[in-house]
C-alpha cells in the first residue's frame, strides 16, 4: 500500500501520476524525450540504461517495467536484458554502450563519481557528446523516478506476467498522459 | 570545464539546458510545478528549502546556492540561517512539520526505500497532508536528478556565493518557465 492515499489502483508511478497530474505532465514529457528520441542512441539502448540504473537503485517496479520495454525493442532477448542489469561488462552489447553504462552506473552513485577517463573511454568507443549528455540525464532521471516510486511506497505488482502489457502500451503510444488517465492494459 | 562541449559558457544547469532545449523544457516545467506554483499549501520558501537541503546532502554546490538563495529570498532571512538548516534542521526554529518533511527528504536522498512508515506517520501527526508528503518526496527525488545532471556533466559554478543571492529576486519574479537562459 502506498504511504499516501492515491485514490486509484494503478501500478507503480502511474498511480502517483494520476494523484498529481500537474507534476505528471513534465515527468512524462521528460521520459518521452529521453527514452523515445531516435537520434543517436536507440530506444532499446535508452531503456537498457534506465533498467540498469533502476536495478542499482533496487526499484523493482522500474527495473522490471523498463527491462520489459528494452526486451520488446531487443526482439524478446530477456537474457540479454538481465545480463545488462547484473553484469553488463560481459553482455553481448557494443563497447560504446558498455562505456555509457559505466557512466550511468557512476551517476547512480553521485554526479561527482563520473571521471574524465569515463568520458574519454565512451568517446573512444564512438559515443558523441549528445550520447553522453543523454546517458547522464537518463541515469539522473531514474534516480528521480526510482525514489519517487519507492519513496511513496507505490503499488508494485509482484507478478511479472503483468508487466508486458504495460510495456507494449508504452512502446506503441509513448509516455503520454494515457498511461495514468485511461483504463490500464491487462494483457 | 564540462565533460562535453556544451557550446556555451553558462554556469551550472543552464549550460546543458541551453545545449539540449528538448529536455530543458520538461525539466523547467517540473521545477515550476514543484517549487513555484502557488496552488500549494507548502510555501515557495519551504519548497525551495527542501530542494536546498537535498542539494546540500548531495554536495552540489551550484544547486544548493541557487535554491538556498531563493529560499533566503522567500523566507526573508539571511544565508547563515539557510546554512544552519543545511547543517542540522532539527536544531533550528523551523516548524515541527517542516522538520518532519525534511527528515523524509533526507531519507529519499539516500534511497526511496529508506523512507519509513514511522516518518510518514510522524509528518501526518504534525499536520502534513498527503499532497504535502507527495510533493516533499518528489522535490527530494527531483533534486537527486538535477544535482546529478549538474555534477555528472562537470558544469562550472561561480564560487562567490553573493552571485546566487543577487540573482534570486529575478528567478523568483520570472519563474522557471520561459526565462532567458543566457541572462
Amino acid at each position: 500500500m502506498p504511504h499516501i492515499e492515491v485514490n486509484n489502483d494503478f501500478a507503480g508511478i502511474r498511480g502517483l501520476m494520476a494523484f498529481r497530474p500537474e507534476t505528471a505532465e513534465p515527468l512524462a514529457a521528460l521520459a518521452e524525450v529521453l527514452l523515445r528520441d531516435n537520434e543517436g542512441l536507440t530506444r532499446g539502448e535508452r531503456e537498457l540504461i534506465a533498467t540498469r540504473v533502476s536495478y542499482l537503485n533496487d526499484c523493482f517496479y522500474c527495473h522490471n517495467s523498463h527491462g520489459e520495454l528494452a526486451c520488446l525493442y531487443l526482439d524478446g532477448d530477456r537474457d540479454l536484458v538481465d545480463q545488462v542489469r547484473k553484469d553488463y561488462r560481459h553482455a553481448a552489447i557494443s563497447d560504446k554502450l558498455k562505456a555509457l553504462l559505466t557512466i550511468a552506473s557512476k551517476v547512480q552513485q553521485s554526479g561527482k563519481a563520473v571521471q574524465p577517463e569515463d568520458i574519454a573511454a565512451a568517446r573512444q568507443a564512438g559515443a558523441t557528446d549528445k550520447d553522453i549528455h543523454d546517458t547522464v540525464l537518463i541515469a539522473a532521471a531514474f534516480c528521480l523516478f526510482n525514489r519517487y516510486v519507492d519513496g511513496l511506497g507505490a503499488t508494485t505488482p509482484t507478478d511479472l506476467s503483468t508487466y508486458p502489457a504495460r510495456a507494449r502500451q508504452v512502446a506503441e503510444r509513448g509516455y503520454g498522459s494515457h498511461i495514468y488517465s485511461t483504463a490500464q492494459p491487462v494483457r | 570545464m564540462a565533460h562535453i562541449d556544451l557550446g556555451n559558457d553558462l554556469p551550472g544547469i543552464r549550460g546543458p539546458m541551453a545545449y539540449r532545449p528538448e529536455t530543458a523544457k520538461p525539466l523547467n516545467e517540473l521545477a515550476e510545478a514543484l517549487l513555484r506554483d502557488d496552488n500549494n499549501t507548502l510555501s515557495r520558501g519551504e519548497r525551495e528549502l527542501i530542494g536546498t537541503y537535498v542539494s546540500s546532502l548531495n554536495d552540489c554546490f551550484f544547486c544548493q546556492n541557487v535554491h538556498g538563495s531563493l529560499a533566503q529570498h522567500y523566507l526573508e532571512c539571511d544565508m547563515s540561517y539557510i546554512d544552519a538548516i543545511k547543517a542540522n534542521p532539527a536544531a533550528t526554529v523551523l516548524s515541527d512539520k517542516l522538520k518532519a518533511l525534511l527528515s523524509i527528504a533526507a531519507s529519499v536522498q539516500k534511497g526511496g526505500r529508506s523512507v519509513t512508515t514511522g516518518q510518514i506517520e510522524k509528518a501526518r501527526t504534525l499536520g502534513a497532508t498527503d499532497r504535502e508528503i507527495h510533493d516533499t518526496v518528489l522535490i527530494a527525488a527531483a533534486f537527486c536528478m538535477y544535482n546529478r545532471y549538474v555534477d555528472g556533466l562537470a558544469t562550472w559554478a561561480p564560487q562567490d556565493r553573493q552571485f546566487y543571492v543577487d540573482r534570486a529576486p529575478r528567478r523568483a519574479a520570472e519563474g522557471y518557465l520561459d526565462y532567458d537562459l543566457h541572462k
